[in-house]
């Protein structure tokens, strides 16, 4: 048996890799469903000789958020006015929301969806009698009038355990395999050498052989999702895998564009969803489709309660909608928690049951009724088997029939993200129309600024998780928006010509920075008799734990329910200045190790700058997502406000801001 | 509920230039060694269980165990991917057996539109593709 001192893994890496330059007019950094819409519509735009390409740090086919599949839809505007959408959103997101990015999300998003449907995505829908109709049978589509299986207002039914798949079809047809690169990761955005504040480049590296690539583009979109694995999960065995949000999101999106100067908004938000427990599979549907509600420990449904009524109370006007905001919800289940009335069930036994009682009073007899269940049962099992396989494994595990037994739920660790229950990201112009407000000062307090979803850099775009103060915008929404920046990249390029971009660093001067880690580990694995335990060097793994360690305990992670404080998350900063100062010294023996410590590298980032924001907003306006003991209520007066913060890459220096948030849809009534 | 690898019947995809999990796995933990022939999965702690490698090798070789920190031992849960639908076993731990089949597509593989010929009308306004009279908010 040799010496554990040698790299783990398949594919051994070198210190001098290979160095690969490109070219093109438009580089589309990921490859969910953002990057696909972008790849699909960007061609009916461009002119046949400018040259697209697109990197993906996975395969296209099945990556990003939705590679497992998804039961649903959650945006599709349908009969609803655009109007109503974005007041939904601005109150699930207690106020502060960019509502000229939601409207305009709003006036596209169902195009998304009619294509996915022509596409081949079964889409659930009505037939005359009001039953419902998997997604194979023939009915009306969308584009046709047909009626959708809504669970609520926005919601629709699909079977979409290959979504990804039909989506990324097109997509690859659209822009054509040659101009599609997989597994490279790109880690870096490049400026331009002359012109300031222009996307001049990316770089990045293979996961498949030692080669970096180095590309000069005019203008590029980044949407590589949101960020996981931040904060110490519930899980932190193999099931940290178990992730609730893709477990490849590494916040690359966040982290990239701001080290070369975008400015950030709300990056104080998270979204620590409340799941069911451990499988994280998703709740949605047995709130919405199976109308189960949720019990605690002492068997009470809580949620109608007379003092949840008054707790909501304390959060006007955000308390008093019908559907109560998302971290509102948490937070009297966490209240629940801490008073000692857990564990919290969703009675799953209650809803199904349910249905069938209702079913017999309406006459059904047994039999019909037997059939009834069989349609039931297999409904409620989609769920899980077309995006969550993991909870279907769980309760398999544990003998858990949802029709005998309720299950336990429980919020989870946080996440970051845009396109979710979230909002944190990048800082966009809106669409350049007339209805968007025009407001004084730097782009980091305007609305617009020529080109729709382009960030505070030029020729830098993002959609999708990238996109902040604009959250429930989900698969179709991130589709959409992906879209759109597709056709005002090719507009960026006709305006601009006679840009031709320089690289400030040389090929070779790259790729010794991203090869870093190898050059690390190479010069001193043989120091120690196993490549894991070494005085110099770190191993990516660890560095992540420790990352995770600091934030759950300093930056209110489920350790402390969520709690913070000026003092704790100034012990946090702290952690994380030594935290960066070491992730210089993550080792990497093989390429895909080398991959975590690049992610790594993005995680710290923009986790960095999530506890900025949090210090600088001097409130609690997530209640059930943070709490700042030291300010603990939502205070409207002074703090109805984006956040935005921007890094200056020449000096090095972040500055944090107040930014007005304006509102565009009536306010009066709110809802 | 980290994905693993039947040595029995993983072959490796015959050498061929891309081994069907490697190819798939969003997350890169996939890998052939080469001396065996044989594909496993690298960083069974970083599996979101997404079934990705599962529904896609082509001899069936690769199957899911619950996560070992949460998920009592003796359940499975199994797709067999067709063209048009994919079928589920659940296999419990009592040993009860429930099997579901969902439609997952309604068009051929490779049918979908991508309106290659189409071009849009003007890069100065906000219309994507198909679309025309945008609104403004009221």
């Amino acid at each position: 048996m040799a010496l554990p001192n040698k790299p783990l893994g398949e594919l051994d890496a070198v210190v001098n890799p290979e160095i690969k330059e490109h070219e093109c007019d438009v580089l589309i950094i990921g490859g969910g469903m953002a990057a696909c819409g972008t790849a699909f519509e960007i061609n009916k735009w461009a002119p046949d000789d400018m040259k697209i390409l697109l990197c993906d740090k996975a395969a296209v086919e099945r990556s990003g958020a939705v590679a497992q599949g998804l039961s649903a839809i959650n945006t599709y505007i349908g009969e609803n006015p655009i109007e109503n959408y974005v007041k939904m959103v601005r109150n699930d997101l207690m106020g502060v929301v960019r509502e000229d990015l939601i409207y305009d999300l709003g006036r596209h998003v169902d195009e998304s969806v009619k294509l996915f449907e022509e596409w081949g995505l079964p889409i659930w829908k009505k037939d005359a009698d009001g039953e419902t109709l998997d997604g194979s049978k023939p009915a009306a589509t969308l584009r046709e009038g047909g009626t959708p299986v809504r669970t609520g207002k926005w919601q629709i039914m699909i079977n979409g355990e290959s979504y990804k798949r039909i989506v990324a079809e097109p997509a690859k047809t659209a822009l054509g395999t040659d101009n599609i690169m997989e597994r490279i990761f790109i880690v870096k955005l490049l400026l331009d050498k002359n012109k300031a504040n222009q996307i001049a480049g990316a770089v990045g590296f293979s996961t498949r052989e030692n080669c970096v690539h180095v590309f000069k583009c005019k203008t590029a979109m980044v949407a590589c999702g949101g960020a996981v694995n931040i904060f110490r999960p519930r899980s932190t065995g193999e099931g940290k895998g178990r992730a609730w949000y893709p477990v490849w999101n590494a916040g690359s999106t966040y982290t990239m564009c701001a080290q070369i100067g975008a400015t950030l908004t709300m990056m104080e938000n998270r979204f620590t969803p409340a799941r069911f427990k451990d499988g994280y599979g998703p709740v949605g549907a047995w709130f919405l489709l199976f109308k189960a509600k949720v019990q605690n420990g002492l068997g009470e449904f809580f949620a109608n309660s007379d003092s949840v009524k008054d707790e909501l109370g304390k959060f006007m006007p955000y308390g008093a909608s019908p559907v109560t905001p998302t971290c509102l919800r948490n937070h009297l289940m966490i209240n629940e928690l801490k008073e000692g009335r857990g564990p919290i069930f969703m009675a799953t036994d209650v809803a199904l049951n349910a249905f069938l009682d209702a079913k017999r009073a309406a006459g059904m007899d047994e039999k019909a009724v037997k059939k009834y269940w069989k349609h039931l049962e297999s409904e409620a099992w989609e769920d899980f088997l077309d995006m969550s396989v993991g909870q279907a494994g769980l309760w398999a595990g544990a003998n858990v029939e949802p029709e005998k037994i309720g299950s336990e739920i429980m919020p989870t660790e946080p996440y970051m993200l845009g396109s979710h229950s979230g909002c944190c990201g990048i800082w966009c112009s809106g669409p350049d129309e007339d209805w968007v407000p025009t407001v004084d000062g730097t782009r980091a307090h305007q609305y617009k600024w020529g080109y729709n979803r382009m960030t505070t850099v030029d020729g830098l775009f993002t959609s999708g998780d990238g996109v902040g103060a604009s959250g429930h915008k989900f698969s179709s929404g991130a589709h959409a928006e992906g879209r759109m920046c597709a056709k005002q990249m090719v507009k960026y390029c006709r305006d601009n010509a006679g840009f031709t971009p320089e690289l400030a660093q040389t090929p070779q001067e790259l790729a010794d920075e991203i090869y870093a880690p190898v050059k690390l580990y190479q010069e001193f694995v043989g120091a120690s008799t196993s490549a894991n335990v070494n005085p110099n060097y770190c191993k990516p793994a660890g560095i992540m734990m420790r990352l995770m360690k600091a934030t759950d305990e300093y930056g209110g992670g489920v350790a402390t329910y969520y709690m913070t404080s000026g003092k704790l998350l100034g012990i946090c900063m702290d952690l994380l200045q030594l935290l960066r100062e070491d992730a210089a010294k993550m080792g990497a023996g093989d390429l895909h190790e080398l991959m975590r410590c690049w992610e790594n590298y993005h995680r710290i980032w923009c986790v960095e700058a999530h506890i900025r924001h949090i210090l600088f907003r001097e409130e609690s306006r997530y209640p059930g997502f943070y709490y700042r003991s030291d300010f603990p209520k939502v205070d409207d007066e002074n703090w109805k406000c984006f956040v935005n913060s921007t890094f200056d890459p020449a000096t090095q220096e972040w500055k944090c801001e107040k930014v007005k948030c304006i509102n565009i849809i009536e306010t009066d009534p709110w809802l | 509920m980290p994905s693993y690898v039947d040595p029995e019947k993983c072959d490796g995809c015959k050498g061929g230039d891309k081994t069907a999990c490697m190819y798939i796995c969003p997350n890169d933990l996939m890998v052939l060694n080469k001396e065996e022939m044989k594909a496993y999965n690298q960083e069974p702690d970083a599996c979101w269980e997404c079934y990705s490698c599962v529904k896609i090798c082509p001899q069936g070789a690769i199957m899911v165990r619950g996560y070992d920190d949460f998920v009592p031992m003796g359940g499975q849960v199994h797709p067999v991917m067709g063209t048009e639908d994919i079928m589920w076993t659940v296999k419990f731990r009592n040993g009860n057996i429930k099997r579901f089949k969902f439609p997952i597509r309604t068009t051929a593989e490779g049918a979908s539109n991508a309106y290659l010929d189409q071009k849009g009308a003007s890069l100065d306004d906000e219309c994507l593709l198909l679309e025309s009279n945008l609104p403004t908010p009221k």
